[in-house]
């Protein structure tokens, strides 16, 4: 059986004309664009290069806006503990929404443990950030919000320029984590308000080992790793051409494709729902239409989610679930539970997330793999039979 | 190095698990878990002169939870019920290749739902012995 891949939202395949653009960086030696020969120049001059294409991406004010980082998580800590620890002097508050990704959320506690207060911000059951709270929430020592643009687990999109009027309103910073949204759907920082926002080389088809961080201009962060200095200080460490160069072709191509290559996602995303939702006690995770264009998110009754996704995987399909027990922490998503799903409900969720490889062909020999990895499980649970009886 | 991932025989276990179902008035029934935490087991034995002669489960939970119910049903049958209290945890996860290290403690139930059905068994048997005294 040939593969479907359905689980882009964990990882994507580095798209061919990155790998063909970058692969020089890796085969002639990289440079340091800190050395100023004219091999150490080249270096400079791919990192420049990828930094303008990112900040077309996401309209940033110029390329001096983006600093890159070892990855996305890197790049959340560096917003968070960054502006928190920066503008201690206003403020000992940092908030954020209850479905933010650990790499957010972590950072928070950390700082929680330090004597900072953590504002977090429930959402509704759809995923969307509750408002009112936020607004209620945010007093004038909250140094930093972080409310994410869209949701990996349940595919959720937040209102972001709703939620930086009200952060504006209150002259405090919001960063957006654009992990999943960036490549998918526009994000414009200007346009949407934001003052940070964190991407993903990898989300973007690029190679992984590279991050960046948006940074309006005039926003201050304290570094979190120090050094020789790069990054106009944000970021000391040499930078890794290789992945930056790629994740810059990537947002290149990211940018003149993406309004096509979502609307064809979202035809094969709106088939699954429809079809998978004929299921008997299967329901939809997330918002019904405020959600990416490549994300379908579901929970059944009386099966358990890592043993969907291994009986999904015979079938050669590789899906995603929030389960605990494909956790580390052996604890359901915080994400499934946020939205007020019970541990039992959290237990049988699947995450379809689809990428460039996917073809509306393949729809038919996905929902028949649901359909009948649904079945047998719940042939072998004990819970259902109990309810049909 | 810690186990990555499912061996091949916890796979097919998964895939082809033996012994599904349920009995009508079993000799013996225990049921371990709780499906808040993710896994649930039920265990059926027939049992004649203390030999385990059929056995059945349903199981809601992980693959390993899966595996290790039908692993432990192919042990304990024809095993004499004295016998099959002595399979542990361990033993199972022995007879599958291993299982994973986090694996171990949580979905490795279906021994607790084995004894607990052998328990359920002697119970009745004793209440049955005492009935004939009486």
């Amino acid at each position: 059986m040939e593969r479907i891949n359905l689980d882009y939202v964990s990882s994507k395949p580095i798209d061919p004309r990155v790998l063909e653009f970058a692969k020089k960086f890796l085969e002639h030696g990289f440079g340091n664009p800190s050395s100023l020969h004219s091999v150490g120049l080249e270096a400079k001059r791919a990192l420049e290069e990828a930094r303008a294409k990112i900040a077309e991406l996401i309209n940033g004010e110029s390329e001096k806006t983006i600093i890159f980082t070892s990855s996305a998580t890197e790049a959340n800590n560096l917003a968070i503990k960054g502006a928190a620890l920066r503008n201690i002097g206003k403020g000992k508050e940092v908030a954020a929404s209850v479905i933010e990704h650990m790499s957010v959320l972590n950072p928070m506690k950390e700082l929680q443990k330090n004597g900072f207060t953590l504002n977090l911000i429930p959402v509704d059951s759809t995923g969307i950030v509750d408002l009112e709270r936020l607004d209620e929430i945010l007093t004038k020592n909250t140094t930093i919000t972080s409310i994410m643009y869209a949701n990996n687990e349940i595919g959720t999109v937040e209102p972001i320029k709703e939620i930086s009027t009200i952060v504006h309103d209150k002259g405090l910073y919001l960063h957006v984590d654009a992990m999943a949204a960036a490549g998918y759907i526009p994000v414009d920082v200007q346009a949407d308000g934001i003052d940070l926002l964190t991407l993903s080389s990898n989300d973007l088809y690029g190679p992984q080992g590279a991050g960046a961080l948006y940074i309006k201009p005039g926003i201050k962060l304290q570094p979190t790793l120090l050094g020789g200095g790069q990054e106009r200080g944000f970021r000391s460490g040499t930078e890794n051409i290789f992945a930056i160069a790629g994740m810059g072709e990537a947002a290149r191509i990211a940018k003149l494709e993406m309004p096509q290559e979502s609307e064809r996602l979202k035809a094969m995303r709106d088939t699954l729902i429809k079809e998978i939702l004929k299921i008997k006690e299967s329901y939809l995770t997330g918002h019904p239409t405020q959600r990416l264009p490549n994300h379908a998110s579901f929970r059944f009754n009386h099966i358990e989610g890592e043993s969907i996704l291994l009986n999904m995987d015979m079938y050669n399909i590789q899906v995603s679930t929030g389960s605990a027990c494909s956790s580390k922490t052996l604890e359901p998503s915080h994400v499934l539970l946020a939205i007020g799903l019970t541990h039992e409900q959290a237990h049988g969720s699947m995450v379809l997330s689809l990428g460039k490889s996917n073809k509306m062909e393949e729809i038919s020999t996905i929902v028949k793999a649901v359909k009948e990895t649904v079945e047998r499980l719940r042939k072998l649970s004990p819970l259902y039979k109990k309810e049909v009886m | 190095m810690d186990q990555i991932g499912y061996s091949k025989k916890v796979m097919e276990h998964f895939m082809n698990p033996k012994n599904v179902g349920t009995i009508e008035n079993p000799d013996g029934y225990g049921k371990v878990g709780n499906p808040v935490c993710g896994d649930l087991m039920e265990m059926y034995l027939t049992v004649k002169d203390d030999i385990i002669t059929d056995m059945k489960f349903q199981t809601f939970g992980c693959g390993s939870a899966i595996a290790t119910s039908s692993m432990v049903t192919e042990l304990a049958k024809g095993m004499h019920v004295d016998e099959a209290m002595k399979i542990t945890r361990n033993n199972v996860a022995d007879e599958l290749d291993g299982l994973p290290p986090k694996k171990m403690h949580c979905s490795n139930l279906a021994a607790d739902a084995l004894h607990e059905a052998i328990k359920d068994y002697k119970g009745k048997k004793e209440a049955k012995e005492m009935d004939n005294k009486g």
